[in-house]
């Protein structure tokens, strides 16, 4: 009885699997690869700007929502900064210009900014944006319900006027230079869809209206996000019509596609970007390679509080017994640059005479014998009343973090210290290290915005359980610089005050910079209109008025 | 028999409570919480706003009061909202007071993941049922042996090293099959036909790679139950009753030698709802893997409760279905539940 219900039921399904299986096969036949026309992608000149065609990316992680003041996260952010305008935006060389405002006014007492919106500008909806939006965008950021964890910059309005529909001012109890920057960072919303509803769960976290140059056509849940352009767009139309970025979490099926010409642009991995793709002449014929300066950098830093590294020469020997070009050529393939300041190069915060700590273990050993360590028992291994000079490396597990930290154990060992390395997994790393103070140095990376503000980083004031000067940082000097830092709107002013201050921290080495690495991407030679070399705000800055020419644009209907 | 139904079924409920006090203490073992996370290592995010969302989300009091707090949702079933994802619904969907939906995260996974599985189960089981028994009657043969040898080869490649070297020859030396993704990005204006093929053969590799890895196993017990059944008395005499080898291994041997079958299959009904990490990864597939294991990295405890509730609830279910099932086949263990 059972064994003849068994075999029907075997018999139903081997069935259906089969004809499934041939329909597979049959299917696998019947596509043919896409034509190749890699001559005329390298063609530049012939191709004058036109409007049209399809962008598609890919990245690794899917937004959680479309309101990048709740979400936080990256891949939000990558997908809004598409939809939304802020006031202000940073131009090419990441200088502080007008994005939904024509201009802004700084009072006498530097204490209230007042913002001119551009007349006439609209919602992709067709209703008008207004100074109404901008006051409804702030109240939503500093609402408890919607429990932003970038509403501190915006606590600090102290009043808001809105005199007339395109005029928008702040008052602040002090001058508070980082404000003009969080404003650029702040997207603006619509009060006329939002008004009264749960930001959290509202339908415009998944279905948003907003000003820029794209609107959001459709979401397909952990696949792809499609948007196109937006009619209303309050800077003009960008060339592209329709951009889609599908979710693609891991790096190497991403690049198959890439391979595949399935996807545009990726960004890339050294290995891809210096070994790969060169070594393969049918991928350098589609794929033009950019690289451009992040915001980030990657250091050593010292627990201030713990011996020895509260001596500014033991920090400083260690700093020269380190040779970071060497760093940058094994970890990132030479794709890193040697910083001297926590400031991207070639912004106007960066001080251009500052020279990072050259490599010279003579100088660390004599450094060292100053500061009291001999290595007294001949084991290779420096002693000061007799404890031998070691300590251990904590980083969490990022590869470039630990490639790095082994470089310089064997670094460190060559001028008598012996080092040992511990990677662990990033939540249990920041609670039972960084949190605790429970190290003695760590590797780790800092990714900064735009503005030289790096009070809550450096300020003896933030030191407790959670703040970011977790090193224990503390310089009278460095204080008082960052607080006036933070009153001087002039930006010229403002810039001699932190050179001064990367000046004073270079000096006092309470890190080690290790490298800022490149950001790395490929992008499909059918994309033109891109600047190479990149500018200091990178290639995207531009990416509105790149464009694909019509016999280069990706037979739409076979896209898979 | 049903009072010992009722009494298994209401056991479950004790059993359920236990997992999942431990899964809770457990989960907080692991140091950090959603304020941890490394997009909220910003300098932007100030230390006030993540203490806001430690209390917001009880993460301040003593763990066994969260335990109690959570208990308490759990007894009207409220699975509770995400930490890290804008607040959605951990398993199904609400509506706010403006009607809008949002969907559950568990809602939205668990269709996939239990699609792929149960397509990958049922291949599993027909090319292991097959091979078992024919590695069985010729045993020590070469049909035996190359069963084998395929078994483990299957069993020992890595399962995500083989999907990588498929998908390029597939996808990119070959156009043939889709290499990631689960639709193509045309989907939408396709005809149901398209549509099909187009799911087809974006599920192939995903279904095929862990069927053919995961074969090993079930082969083997279905061997091994064969050769076991193969020496019993029962089988001499019906050889010696003039049967011909059909009947014997189909009518006779067959049905006690699936009997382990059923306990696997059982016992994998939880297996069924929980993804694979790599394989969902690779292909890009938004399942219950992948969210499990975001879940995990970003401390987002409402999410990772939700499904391990879900799993062990199916887990005890499996079991129980198993037992029934065994009962139901098998008169020998049927006279035993019906004594005790």
């Amino acid at each position: 009885m059972i064994s003849r219900q068994l075999k029907l039921v075997k018999k139903a399904l081997s069935k259906r699997v089969s004809v499934a299986i041939v329909s597979m096969l049959l299917l696998a036949c019947g596509e043919s690869s896409g034509n190749k026309q890699t001559s005329m992608l390298n063609d530049n000149k012939h191709y004058l700007p036109e409007s049209g065609g399809t962008l598609i990316n890919a990245m690794t992680g899917e937004p959680s929502g479309l309101i990048s003041m709740i979400a936080g996260e990256s891949a939000s952010s990558a997908i809004t900064s598409n939809i939304f305008n802020s006031l202000l935006k940073y131009d090419k060389n990441l200088e502080l210009e007008g994005d939904l405002v024509t201009n802004w006014q700084i009072s006498a007492d530097q204490k209230t900014i007042t913002f001119k919106l551009k007349p006439n500008l609209l919602w992709a909806d067709g209703k008008p944006i207004t100074s109404a939006d901008v006051l409804f965008t702030w109240q939503a950021v500093i609402d408890e319900k919607t429990a932003s964890p970038y509403a501190s910059d915006f606590q600090l309005v102290k009043k808001t006027e809105t005199p007339d529909p395109l005029t928008f001012s702040v008052t602040y109890d002090q001058a508070y230079a980082p404000a003009l920057d969080s404003w650029a960072g702040l997207q603006i919303l619509p009060e006329h869809l939002l008004q009264g509803q749960d930001l959290h769960t509202a339908a415009f976290v998944r279905n948003p209206v907003g000003s820029h140059y794209y609107k959001l056509d459709s979401w397909a849940h952990g696949e792809n996000l499609k948007l196109s352009r937006n009619a209303h767009s309050v800077l003009g139309q960008a060339k592209i019509d329709r951009l889609i970025t599908r979710i693609i979490p891991d790096n190497s099926a991403q690049f198959l596609e890439l391979m595949a010409d399935n996807i545009d642009a990726m960004g890339l991995d050294p290995i891809k970007y210096s070994r790969i793709i060169p070594a393969r002449p049918e991928l350098q014929q589609k794929l033009a390679l950019y690289k451009e300066l992040g915001n980030s950098y990657t250091y050593m830093g010292f627990n201030l509080k713990h011996k020895p590294f509260d001596d500014v020469r033991v920090r400083r020997a260690i700093n020269y017994a380190i040779d970071k070009q060497e760093l940058i050529d094994g970890v990132y393939l030479g794709l890193g640059i040697n910083i001297a300041s926590p400031y991207k190069p070639g912004t106007r915060w960066s001080n251009p005479a500052l020279t990072p700590y050259p490599y010279d273990p003579t100088k660390a050993k004599a450094l060292l014998k100053e500061a009291g360590f001999t290595d007294s028992n001949n084991d290779g291994i420096l002693e000061r009343d007799g404890k031998p000079f070691a300590f251990e490396i904590v980083t969490n597990q990022n590869k470039e973090r630990e490639k790095s930290a082994v470089l310089i154990q064997r670094r460190l060992k060559e001028v008598g210290i012996d080092v040992k390395i511990r990677a662990i997994e990033w939540a249990s790393f920041i609670s039972r290290f960084i949190k605790t103070g429970d190290f003695d140095v760590v590797v780790l990376g800092w990714g900064l915005g735009l503005d030289p503000d790096q009070y809550n980083i450096w300020h003896s004031s933030q030191q407790a359980p959670g703040q970011f000067n977790f090193i224990g940082y503390n310089n009278p000097t460095v204080d008082q610089l960052l607080e006036q830092g933070r009153l001087e709107l002039n930006p010229d002013k403002r810039m001699k005050i932190y050179h001064e201050f990367a000046r004073v921290l270079l000096e006092d080495s309470p890190i080690v910079y290790l490298s800022a690495g490149y950001g790395l991407t490929a992008i499909n030679k059918r994309v033109k209109g891109i600047d190479d070399p990149a500018p200091p705000a990178g290639i995207g800055h531009n990416s509105q008025e790149w464009y694909i020419p019509a016999p280069l644009r990706r037979n739409e209907i076979s896209t898979h | 028999m049903l009072k010992y139904l009722i009494k298994r079924v209401l056991w479950m409920i004790p059993m359920l409570i236990g997992i999942s006090l431990i899964s809770f203490f457990i989960m907080h073992l692991a140091p950090g919480d959603i304020t941890n996370n490394e997009a909220a290592f910003n300098p932007k995010a100030s230390e006030e706003s993540r203490q806001k969302l430690r209390e917001m989300y009880h993460l301040d009091k003593p763990v066994i009061i969260q335990y109690g707090l959570w208990l308490k949702r759990m007894a009207t079933l409220d699975f509770g909202k995400s930490f890290a994802s804008h607040q959605k619904p951990v398993f199904w969907q609400t509506t706010d007071k403006d009607g809008n939906v949002t969907k559950g995260l568990i809602q939205e996974a668990l269709p996939i993941t239990l699609m792929i599985n149960l397509l990958g189960l049922a291949i599993t089981l027909l090319l292991a049922i097959p091979l078992g028994i024919l590695a069985a009657r010729k045993y020590l043969g070469w049909q035996d042996r190359s069963i084998t040898l395929f078994n483990f080869i299957g069993f020992s490649i890595p399962g995500f090293w083989l999907s990588l070297l498929l998908m390029y020859w597939l996808g990119v030396a070959n156009n043939w099959l889709p290499i990631s993704g689960l639709h193509s990005l045309n989907y939408e204006s396709l005809d149901t036909w398209g549509r099909l093929k187009d799911s087809l053969s974006h599920l192939f590799l995903p279904v095929v790679i862990p069927s053919v890895t995961g074969l090993a196993g079930i082969t083997l017990f279905v061997k091994n139950g064969m050769l076991d059944v193969l020496q019993q008395d029962y089988i001499t005499t019906a050889r010696a009753k003039g049967l011909n080898e059909h009947s014997v291994i189909y009518t006779h041997a067959l049905r006690n030698a699936l009997l382990p079958l059923i306990t696997i299959v059982g016992l994998s009904i939880p297996g069924l709802i929980g993804g694979s990490v790599i394989a969902e990864t690779i292909f890009a597939i938004p399942g219950m893997g992948k969210l499990f294991y975001d879940a995990v990295l970003m401390r987002d405890f409402p999410v990772i409760m939700g499904i391990l509730t879900i799993g062990s609830a199916l887990t005890l279910v499996g079991n129980l279905l198993a037992d029934v099932a065994y009962a139901w086949a098998d008169p020998r263990v049927r006279r035993g539940v019906a004594r005790g």
